[in-house]
């Protein structure tokens, strides 16, 4: 399990990189797209929920990669078409309560 | 009640001709989903005349009214059930119901409401006049696509089982009859407008399964398991909705689930009649009434665009761009406008489907479903 996060690390940046402006139009995402499955307060829906509570323990690098690439066999799709890589670590961040 | 007959028979001349009184046929109500609030809207004037507050969690939240188009059932994503008094806009009566809700309906009566439960998962059926607790029908997963069916019965499937049931709700105690398993995943279900057929959408597999409710022994009959055979599925943003979907020319205008297209399905063969390429992944396909046409909007990222396609040829005859993030669209009951929610816009926009010309615009907090009272009269919605 170490060692495949490890892994993960090595394939993301560190740092989430993204403009104040750009970090508006994900809040934004996350909210209301994000939210159509799983709730505008991330309280869950169809979709699990993702409060900061339930978050707590997960691995950044682990919910960034979930945001990117989606869970086969349910109904969570692949973001990667749509964000960059720094994009999911922000959104990560963000669902954890790390960039308010 | 002779009594009663005198004091009406007085207040009527009183109160006509006065400016306080409202009929309720050309109203209806939008969804504010991120302030928990309802806008009240005047159809025929294309204006908005209230708003009521206090709704709670509305980010996934749809309505139902009373038979007499006075009172309105809104089911919140947060499990609560409102009631809502049209003429004094206010809010009469509410409960939290459950942890996490999905939707509901009222029964052809208008004496029952049912909620259908993500957490937990199952269906809770209300007084309609008091929303005190009539029935709890619990169910092993999330319980989606409740439509009320004829005789005080309403139907639903389970996500996570694939289950369909039947309840009838006429007696002292609720039946519940299995109807069988619709298969993978089911994300929403609908019913035929002459509550003859209830067909479950398949999201975990290809398909719809449809049940025949005028059978008494309906059995799961699946079709539409071969399409997008020859490609890549794609991501699916948004799932599909099913609800006042279109019934049309014989057909069935269904969204191909990770595809960007419409499938046409003959009504009584079930085979496949046309396949046509629109903009998006659709999320809601609703015929136009009194016309050969659907409309349908699509899901994020390519929510700013709505088509209008012809049910006869299924070409697409019209591409539209009303606003950001078009979530719903309601027609006036004879077709005559569209109604359409801009959520990122913060508006509704009215437009005349022959013209296909915006006509007008409302103002509205981020706005979601769009419900005309209309819908008060109409079968498994």
């Amino acid at each position: 399990m170490r060692s495949l996060a490890a892994v993960l690390m090595l394939a993301l940046p560190v740092a989430a990189e993204v403009s104040p402006d750009r970090a508006r139009t994900l809040e934004h995402l996350v909210i209301q797209d994000c939210g159509s499955c799983h709730g505008m307060t991330m309280k869950g829906g169809l979709g699990r929920p993702l409060t900061e509570d339930a978050l707590k323990h997960a691995d950044r690098v682990g919910l960034a990669l979930i945001v990117l690439d989606g869970v086969p066999g349910t109904a969570m799709p692949p973001w990667r078409p749509l964000i960059t890589e720094d994009e999911a670590l922000w959104i990560a961040d963000y669902l954890k309560g790390e960039t308010r | 009640m002779k009594c009663l007959c005198l004091i009406a028979f007085v207040a009527t001349p009183l109160m006509a001709g006065t400016d306080d009184v409202t009929a309720t046929g050309d109203l209806g109500l939008v969804i504010e989903r991120a302030t928990g609030s309802l806008v009240l809207v005047d159809r025929s004037d294309r204006a908005a005349v209230g708003r009521i507050e206090g709704l709670g969690d509305l980010s996934h939240a749809s309505l139902t009214y009373s038979p007499d188009e006075r009172y309105a059932y809104v089911f919140g994503r947060d499990g609560g059930l409102t009631k809502v008094d049209i003429l004094t806009r206010a809010v009469v009566a509410r409960t939290v119901q459950a942890g996490n809700s999905i939707g509901g309906a009222i029964s052809d009566d208008g004496k029952l409401v049912a909620v259908s439960n993500y957490e937990p998962g199952g269906v809770k059926v209300f007084d309609a006049e008091t929303l005190a607790l009539v029935a709890d029908i619990p169910a092993a997963g999330k319980t989606i696509g409740l439509v009320d069916v004829p005789g005080r019965r309403f139907a639903w499937a389970v996500w996570d089982t694939g289950e369909v049931y039947l309840g009838d709700f006429s007696g002292a105690e609720p039946v519940v009859m299995p109807l069988g398993n619709a298969g993978k995943n089911p994300f929403d279900a609908v019913l035929t407008d002459d509550a003859h057929t209830y067909l479950v959408g398949l999201f975990g597999e290809k398909g719809v399964t449809a049940f025949d409710l005028w059978d008494a022994n309906p059995k799961p009959q699946k079709f539409l398991t071969e399409y997008g055979r020859d490609g890549e599925d794609m991501p699916v943003y948004k799932m599909p909705h099913l609800q006042s979907w279109a019934f049309t020319e014989g057909q069935y205008a269904l969204p191909a689930v990770g595809r960007h297209e419409i499938l046409w399905v003959d009504r009584d063969s079930q085979a496949t009649v046309a396949t046509t390429a629109v903009h998006g992944q659709p999320v809601f396909i609703i015929a136009q009434p009194a016309s050969p046409y659907v409309w349908v909007n699509f899901a994020t990222p390519l929510n700013d665009t709505v088509q209008v396609v012809d049910s006869r040829s299924h070409s697409v005859v019209a591409t539209l761009t009303p606003g950001k993030a078009i979530l719903h669209m309601e027609f006036a009951p004879r077709g005559a406008e569209v109604w359409i929610s801009s959520r990122d816009d913060n508006k509704v926009v009215i437009y005349d489907t022959r013209t296909r010309e915006k006509v007008a615009e409302i103002d509205a907090e981020a706005p979601s479903g769009i419900f005309f009272t209309a819908r008060a009269h109409q079968t498994g919605l």
